[in-house]
């Protein structure tokens, strides 16, 4: 019986440390997961007649999320060059997956029309290697 | 265009019509703190043509938009009044991004009347296409299907004149020059061989070719902008005092029965009335320091 319960403790304890060894192990090995399949998320607010951040760089090649919210009304965020034509609408929240695949400097524009001043409502994207 | 008048059982005559456009009545710089000067001096060039033209075509923001209905619907009626004083041509006019993109083309309808329609005028048709108020650069589906349906009773040779306000083409996007289902527009307009789009929008002369359909921006009546290939910002270019309606004008067009092209003549602004320093300086006190852009 001194046995037994001494090889169950020691098993006890051995299964603690792996268990501490796994504990250590188990999140870093969720952070990699993450960073590979989680794409960063930018925040960009909306409103007559700005976009802020007004610029931001991406890397080419990378995904990103680029999370849209308007607090006045409905606005556009449109460019061609980087594939992105969507409505953002008022008081909620859009998410556009953006991966550059070209280097340079790109604008988006509003193209909902939202009052005088929307001609100038527009951001820079710097998509860099 | 092959020939001006082949349908509808009109006689061919040769006519002249003049586009307008981007009147923008209601702003008043910068950079441009004339206010309607520049569309008043249209009116009074048109009125002095020799061979007054039979058609007015405005192709969209008509007015400036404002904050309040009320104030837009001044700056409607003043429209009204100005243009009223063109004798002896019919009016026609599509609406701007500034006109009808924030009610849907409420107030244009209600002043102005249809967003879009078509008419046949000696011979030729007249499609006026309607891409600022679904409050964004686009035609639509359903206007898409309008236009076709329109077009269908036509022969591949009939002389067609679009005209809308944005370009149907992707001129410059990043400065919202552009229409984002123009190439379906196109598409359909591909088969007809004598096709020329008017538009306005971009407050410059402009002309492109997509096969056999020409298309030509005008200038506005209220300020310019720069040339989007040398120019990095969309901005307005600067007002000169010493010459107000520099970069500013009207066109004409002259149809040819006996076939060819159309003819484009741009026509520069009468000054005379505003020349001098003193003259000058009164009509500056009519500006104000709105400084919203297009």
């Amino acid at each position: 019986m001194k046995t037994t319960t001494m090889s169950k403790i020691v098993t006890a304890i051995l299964l603690a440390g792996i268990c501490d060894v796994g504990l250590m192990l188990v999140p870093s090995m969720v952070g990699l997961t993450r960073a590979s399949d989680h794409p960063k998320v930018i925040e960009i607010a909306a409103k007559q007649f700005e976009f802020t951040p007004s610029q931001i760089t991406l890397k080419k090649g990378v995904p990103v999320i680029l999370r849209l919210h308007s607090s006045d009304r409905v606005h556009g965020f449109m460019s061609k060059p980087l594939k992105i034509d969507t409505d953002i609408p008022n008081n909620a929240t859009k998410d556009v997956n953006v991966t550059p695949d070209t280097v340079g400097d790109f604008v988006v524009i509003c193209d909902r029309y939202c009052g005088s001043g929307h001609g100038s409502m527009r951001m820079k994207v710097t998509v860099v290697e | 265009m092959r020939s001006l008048a082949e349908l509808n059982g009109e006689a061919p005559a040769p006519f002249s019509f003049v586009q307008l456009s981007d009147t923008h009545v209601g702003f008043n710089g910068p950079p441009d703190p004339l206010g309607t000067k520049a569309f008043e001096s249209a009116v009074a060039t048109i009125n002095g043509l020799k061979n007054p033209p039979e058609l007015v075509i405005v192709t969209g923001d008509l007015t400036h938009d404002a904050d309040s209905p009320d104030e837009h619907a001044k700056r409607f009626k003043l429209f009204k009044q100005i243009s009223s004083k063109i004798g002896g041509a019919q009016i026609k006019v599509v609406p701007g991004e500034n006109d009808a993109a924030l009610d849907g083309g409420d107030m244009f309808r209600e002043f102005m009347g249809p967003t879009r329609y078509s008419f046949d005028y000696r011979g030729v048709h007249f499609i006026a296409l309607d891409n600022v108020s679904a409050g964004r650069p686009a035609v639509g589906a359903e206007q898409l299907r309008w236009m076709k349906s329109d077009l269908a009773r036509f022969p591949k040779t009939a002389p067609i004149i679009v005209f809308t306000h944005r370009p149907l083409f992707d001129l410059k996007p990043e400065w919202e020059w552009f229409t984002s289902d123009g190439d379906e527009v196109m598409n359909a307009l591909a088969p007809y061989e004598n096709v020329t789009v008017l538009y306005g929008h971009i407050h410059r002369e402009n002309f492109h070719q997509a096969g056999s359909t020409k298309m030509y921006a005008a200038r506005s009546l209220i300020f310019a902008f720069p040339d989007p290939a040398t120019t990095p910002v969309k901005k307005p270019a600067p007002f000169d005092k010493a010459a107000p309606f520099k970069n500013l004008g009207i066109r004409r067009v002259n149809g040819n029965v006996d076939g060819g092209d159309l003819q484009i003549e741009e026509v520069e602004l009468a000054t005379a009335e505003f020349g001098g320093t003193v003259g000058m300086d009164q009509m500056l006190k009519h500006g104000n320091n709105d400084s919203k852009d297009e």
